[in-house]
């Protein structure tokens, strides 16, 4: 059982205000990503909780007992960094081992913890080797197996495969899943990838300065972003985002998007005024949700397409809207070249809309 | 307008074959990408056309004539590195107009503040001008150095990684801008980058490096549903392609140790029986009631868009996405085939794809 809650946290950096309010309850179990770019406070925060940055107030719960004022040893929580920090001179068997004998553990006791933990992340042929002749990938296993030797309540990751290749990322990601699955401890995983954030995370928390924007599961923060920066931090390509005008024509909701207008459900006017919309709105819509024909149909408009990104099971097609640019994921190939004429609506159930100004969405749904 | 030519081009560094007779045709106003991981060679071809390497053997063609002779200047390439180093005295405006006041250019003022202009909107740097370089993000001093080739206008953009100190928001939204870029000014562009995403999204054809041999050449189209071996395969592509060991047999593929079997139709059905290493993308893997293979969910990873499932079928994984709405768990046991019309044959020992073998 390892519950962490977080209360009105705060933190300065001289006049920088890197933590404001935040406020969060990780739960048993869970595996949690701190999410944002760089600057946003997610290391920092991280760093709280383990005790290696003091804050300047709030509450930091390990099972309900604050742990603020404990030192980062007395925590019982691990941290894994970036960079690994394991011990150049010893094995790796001797990296495991170092923090098992620090707290007075017996030589057969030791033994049975290394080679009991040396499995689950993949590293007992490893155990004679010295960490420089690792390779990126195996460093960081025996990184995190040595978090993991002393059963740590919490497990904190700072960054953990950000310095490894594309590929290598690709396979670590399901390892450290299974790994999470298997031991079960509760984590905390901090980076500026959503792809990571996405495919690792029970829940996500998006940060910007200090601030945290959304907490979600990945489904959540994809298909209902609850502002301006997380539709656009979440996904890639990156949403479209306009400035739009709604207007009812004939009975129906029409939106612009530069010179060209859109058709969308009749609904929308009156959740418009219901939720008292101010008058300049945001449409966001990802680029799947930009539906592309080869026909002149009802609802659709016609369009020149621009740049083709091949992707290899798909295509991103930028579309030309008047002077702007609605970018729209197809098939490989549907649009064989720039300057072809096609034609593309909205796909209703994918439109979000913002307040320009705040960036808050306006928790608008509709439906196909 | 330019076209390069390297024919059977080899270059020795001390006992270090760094290249070996790469033969590239870059046609005027192609943008040609070439792809590889670290130490393949991709650089020092770039340095070779350049002029800041000579070949040990063969030659190097701008526009059918051979430059053995010429320096980097003659041959009017704008190079831009990875690290670039500005004037960091110098505001963005003076770095940008540096390589414009050269008296050989000639350039009138309004000429020059026209390219500046241009250069500046298209980069998106336009509010940083006046600004010392010592004074901007890495990002933007990217930007800076692409937009110092840029106002050269040179005949061919040589770009080495230029995108790969960036971080993902700004890498996407410069592909598209310098894949625009390319297009309205009609340049040749040669563009060295480990990155499959950016290689594929940029590129009119791929040039794909590995130890110092050219091992495919083709549109990121070929290169992705062809490949002419498992490297390239499995470089090409994310999530990456499953490469499953196995045996062909009455016309049947035989993923080995007999975890599961799968029929294959097509072109690659008239393979010769024998062992294989199949290749399938994951969006060719087909996760349904009723398809002929039982797995437990290994791992689900939520794209959004889509979900990337690692199926479990005995020790075997295999990597399908399937679109979001699929609703499992790990450890659920589902049924999975393939598309019989996309399973690529490789040779087991030399890795080369049959198909290719033929040809």
């Amino acid at each position: 059982m390892a519950e962490i809650e977080l209360r009105h946290i705060d933190k300065h950096f001289g006049a920088v205000h890197v933590i404001r309010d935040v406020n969060l309850t990780v739960k048993d179990r869970e595996f949690v990503v701190f999410l944002g770019p760089s600057g946003c406070g997610k290391t920092t925060t991280l760093r709280a909780i383990a005790g290696l940055e003091e804050i300047d107030s709030g509450d930091i719960l390990l099972d309900g007992k604050p742990i603020q004022n404990l030192h980062a040893s007395d925590r019982d929580i691990a941290f894994v960094f970036q960079n690994y920090a394991l011990y150049p001179h010893f094995t790796v068997y001797e990296n495991l081992a170092f923090p098992l004998r620090a707290v007075g553990m017996r030589n057969e006791e030791v033994d049975k913890v290394v080679r009991s933990v040396g499995t689950s992340p993949g590293i007992t042929h490893l155990l004679k080797n010295r960490p420089s002749s690792l390779s990126g990938g195996d460093m960081q296993r025996v990184a995190i197996g040595r978090a993991l030797v002393r059963r740590p309540k919490a497990l904190l990751l700072d960054e953990p495969i950000g310095s490894l290749d594309a590929k290598l990322r690709e396979t670590m990601r399901v390892e450290l899943k299974r790994l999470h699955l298997e031991n079960g401890s509760t984590s905390i995983y901090v980076t500026h990838d959503q792809v990571e954030a996405m495919s690792l995370a029970d829940r996500i928390v998006v940060m910007n300065d200090g601030v945290l924007q959304q907490v979600g599961t990945p489904t959540d923060v994809y298909l209902y972003p609850a502002n301006l920066f997380v539709a656009q931090f979440i996904g890639s390509p990156v949403m479209n985002v306009t400035p739009t005008v709604v207007r009812e024509v004939s009975g129906e909701a029409q939106i612009s998007l530069d010179s060209e207008t859109f058709d969308l459900p009749r609904e929308l006017l009156g959740m418009l005024q219901s939720k008292g919309a101010a008058s300049e709105l945001s449409l966001g819509v990802r680029p799947e949700g930009v539906i592309v024909s080869h026909e002149d149909q009802p609802g659709y408009r016609p369009v020149e397409a621009h740049i083709i990104q091949p992707f290899g099971g798909f295509d991103i097609v930028d579309l030309k809207v008047g002077n702007k640019t609605l970018r729209a994921r197809t098939t490989s190939g549907f649009v064989e070249k720039a300057g072809d004429r096609v034609w593309a609506r909205i796909d209703p159930a994918q439109a979000h809309f913002f307040d320009s100004k705040s960036g808050a969405s306006l928790g608008i749904r509709l439906g196909n | 307008m330019a076209r390069i030519r390297l024919d059977n081009i080899s270059k020795t560094f001390g006992h270090h074959r760094a290249l070996e007779r790469i033969g590239i045709d870059v046609a005027n106003g192609e943008f040609f990408v070439l792809l590889g991981p670290t130490g393949a060679g991709k650089t020092t071809t770039l340095r070779l056309i350049a002029g800041l390497e000579k070949p040990t053997e063969g030659q190097i063609y701008i526009n059918e004539t051979d430059v053995a002779e010429w320096g980097p200047a003659e041959r009017d390439v704008a190079l831009v590195l990875q690290q670039y180093s500005l004037y960091p005295r110098l505001t963005v405006r003076e770095n940008l107009a540096f390589p414009l006041r050269s008296r050989i250019r000639n350039l009138s003022q309004a000429d020059i503040e026209k390219r500046i202009d241009y250069a500046s909107k298209t980069l998106r740097i336009s509010h940083l001008l006046d600004r010392k370089t010592d004074r901007l993000s890495g990002g933007e001093m990217q930007r800076v150095s692409i937009g110092r080739a840029i106002v050269r206008e040179p005949q061919v953009f040589l770009m080495d990684e230029p995108l790969s100190a960036l971080d993902a928001k700004l890498r996407e939204s410069l592909r598209s801008e310098l894949k625009d870029l390319q297009i309205r000014l009609g340049a040749t562009f040669i563009f060295v980058t480990h990155d499959q995403v950016e290689a594929m999204t940029m590129g009119d054809r791929i040039g794909i490096l590995n130890h110092g041999r050219l091992v495919q050449v083709g549109t990121p189209q070929e290169v992705y549903s062809n490949p002419r071996d498992t490297f390239v395969a499995s470089f090409v592509g994310s999530p990456a392609i499953n490469l499953l060991p196995g045996a062909f047999s009455g016309g049947t593929a035989v993923v080995a140790p007999k975890v599961f079997e799968l029929p294959v139709n097509g072109a690659a059905a008239t393979a010769g029986e024998g062992t294989y290493t199949f290749g399938v993308r994951p969006e060719d893997v087909k996760v349904e009631s009723g398809a002929p293979v039982e797995a437990r969910i290994h791992d689900i990873e939520n794209h959004g868009i889509e979900k990337i499932l690692t199926l479990r079928a005995g020790d075997q994984l295999v990597r399908a996405s399937v679109p979001a709405r699929v609703d499992v768990a790990v450890e659920d046991t589902v049924r999975f085939g393939w598309n019989a019309n996309k399973v690529i044959f490789f040779d087991r020992a030399t890795g080369l794809n049959l198909a290719h073998k033929a040809a």
